[in-house]
């Protein structure tokens, strides 16, 4: 076990991989249990399908990947809140229109250039191979700033998920947080995305947060228990693509899946026993 | 001075007029109850009162050095509320001031209104475990947080048995002598006039506006009442 660990880190690229990724569990529990509460998990799986669009953008006109997704995506995030807000769409079929438009639209440039190749299938399930260095610090940088605005902000972020109408009526401005966890949302799923996979980033915002509410009846020690769940995961994922020879990004999710499962059944037989 | 004034205010909903002409007011220590049928008003006049919808015309003004953000509200709960998992001390405290982390004499004043309702047993309970009338008094424990002053009241007894309701109503009575002013929204007209002080009736306009006992004698109060039963 040691010795497989030991090996794995040799390689530069899981190594970078193996930290991106733990950031990126990380915050996605941290957001994930806010946005499932609050009934927007589906914002994730949006988003992460603009992303795709995002990156087909990136290749047709050979720009880096994070820097045409990270505004593609921001925006699609605020947009995302001003239609659910507004009310004319409801939330979920907004969510529906942009997702499937921007899997077409990525379709439709990625066949015109290059043609369905190994790159496209990467984008949309995801490559532990595609962390460049730059791309590391970058990824830090973001899910660090994640941590430390969630942290700073933790208990507005709970008055607002639990109850937005008492927020803004006690003069907290829930507009602004609602926008703040659409944008840490949004950077999450763009560096999580490329190793992941679009077509499985949303998971690890929603698994998580599930498992968790399954053990815990605070607030509190459901976003802790969350994001241990989540890193936990992620090794376990990492770990068994490694040995398996499997897709990263499929393997945590798998884990994650595994992980519910085993507290849903937990829970059930406790409260049988009752 | 009156807490709240409102002047000649009109509030439309979605493009319709849903108050019009609406001029009362609320003194401190008031006990006001705003009764009507479904869509007379009253849901969009509280989002008014609450700052959460601007008067397409007209005034509210805010006296007796109440601000608008001091007003403890006691929204009815939303589905997802129900099965939040959060413990009672933390819904409570959410009710204090975040600056972002909160002050000690925050958490001083969410102790004290866990103990005035009762709950500080129950502090580290889960929300989503206690009965219908404990997650109000919860919920009321949270406005209290956020002022001490006024209480709006939406609805609060809806779903509750009668048992639970009485002494949800007995707790708001007695927040009331103490001295905070309430202000409670309910289709309830009988407890109306049994416990508040004064009644607005509203449909679109305000049909009656004044005290309790001369709103039983009233026709208005009568029809609405014998309409009920």
């Amino acid at each position: 076990m040691l010795d497989t660990l030991r090996e794995m880190l040799s390689y530069t690229f899981l190594t970078r991989a193996l930290l991106v990724g733990t950031l990126v569990s990380l915050c996605a529990a941290l957001l994930g249990v806010s946005l499932v509460l609050k009934r927007y998990s589906m914002i994730g799986d949006g988003l992460s399908h603009v992303g795709f669009g995002a990156l087909a953008i990136a290749t047709v006109l050979n720009a880096a990947p994070l820097a045409v997704a990270i505004p593609v995506v921001v925006a699609a995030a605020f947009l995302l809140l001003r239609i659910s807000s507004s009310g004319r769409i409801k939330g979920d079929a907004a969510i529906g229109l942009l997702s499937t438009c921007a899997l077409a639209v990525g379709v439709i440039l990625i066949s015109l250039s290059t043609g369905m190749n190994t790159e496209v299938n990467n984008y949309l399930f995801g490559s532990i191979l595609s962390m460049s260095r730059e791309d590391v610090i970058l990824s830090a940088v973001i899910a660090l700033t994640v941590l430390i605005l969630f942290v700073l902000f933790y208990n507005r972020i709970f008055a607002v998920t639990f109850d937005e109408t008492f927020a803004r009526a006690t003069g907290v401005r829930v507009g602004a947080y609602n926008a703040l966890i659409a944008l840490l949302t949004a950077l999450t799923i763009v560096v999580g995305m490329r190793m992941m996979g679009s077509m499985l980033i949303s998971g690890l915002l929603i698994f998580p947060a599930l498992s968790a509410m399954r053990l815990c009846k605070r607030f509190r020690s459901v976003i802790i228990v969350a994001a241990f769940i989540s890193v936990f995961c992620f090794f376990l994922g990492t770990l068994v693509s490694y040995l398996a020879a499997i897709p990263t990004g499929a393997s945590v999710i798998c884990a994650n899946m595994i992980v519910l499962l085993l507290l849903t059944a937990a829970g059930r037989l406790r409260e049988r026993m009752k | 001075m009156s807490l709240i004034a409102c002047r000649d205010l009109c509030l439309a909903y979605e493009g319709k007029t849903a108050v019009q002409d609406l001029t009362f007011s609320v003194e401190p220590g008031d006990y006001l109850c705003i009764v009507g049928e479904n869509g007379s008003g009253k849901s969009t006049l509280i989002k008014a009162l609450l700052g959460l919808k601007k008067p397409k015309s007209g005034t509210i003004t805010y006296g007796d050095g109440l601000r608008q953000t001091e007003v403890g509200y006691l929204p009815q709960q939303t589905p997802a509320q129900k099965d939040f998992p959060a413990s009672v001390g933390e819904v409570v405290l959410s009710g204090c001031r975040a600056r972002p982390f909160y002050p000690r004499a925050e958490k001083r004043r969410a102790a004290e209104s866990l103990e005035k309702l009762g709950l500080t047993e129950l502090k580290n309970a889960c929300y989503r475990d206690l009965s219908g009338g404990q997650q109000q008094r919860v919920l009321l424990a949270r406005a209290l947080c956020a002022t001490r002053k006024l209480l709006l009241l939406d609805e609060p007894v809806t779903g509750l048995d009668p048992v639970i309701s009485a002494e949800l109503y007995r707790i708001i009575q007695d927040l009331n002598r103490e001295g905070v002013t309430i202000i409670m929204v309910s289709h309830d007209v009988d407890c109306a006039i049994e416990r508040a002080r004064t009644i607005l009736h509203l449909r679109t306009v305000p049909l009656f506006f004044g005290p309790a006992e001369e709103y039983a004698g009233s026709e208005i109060g009568r029809t609405f009442m014998e309409g009920r039963d």
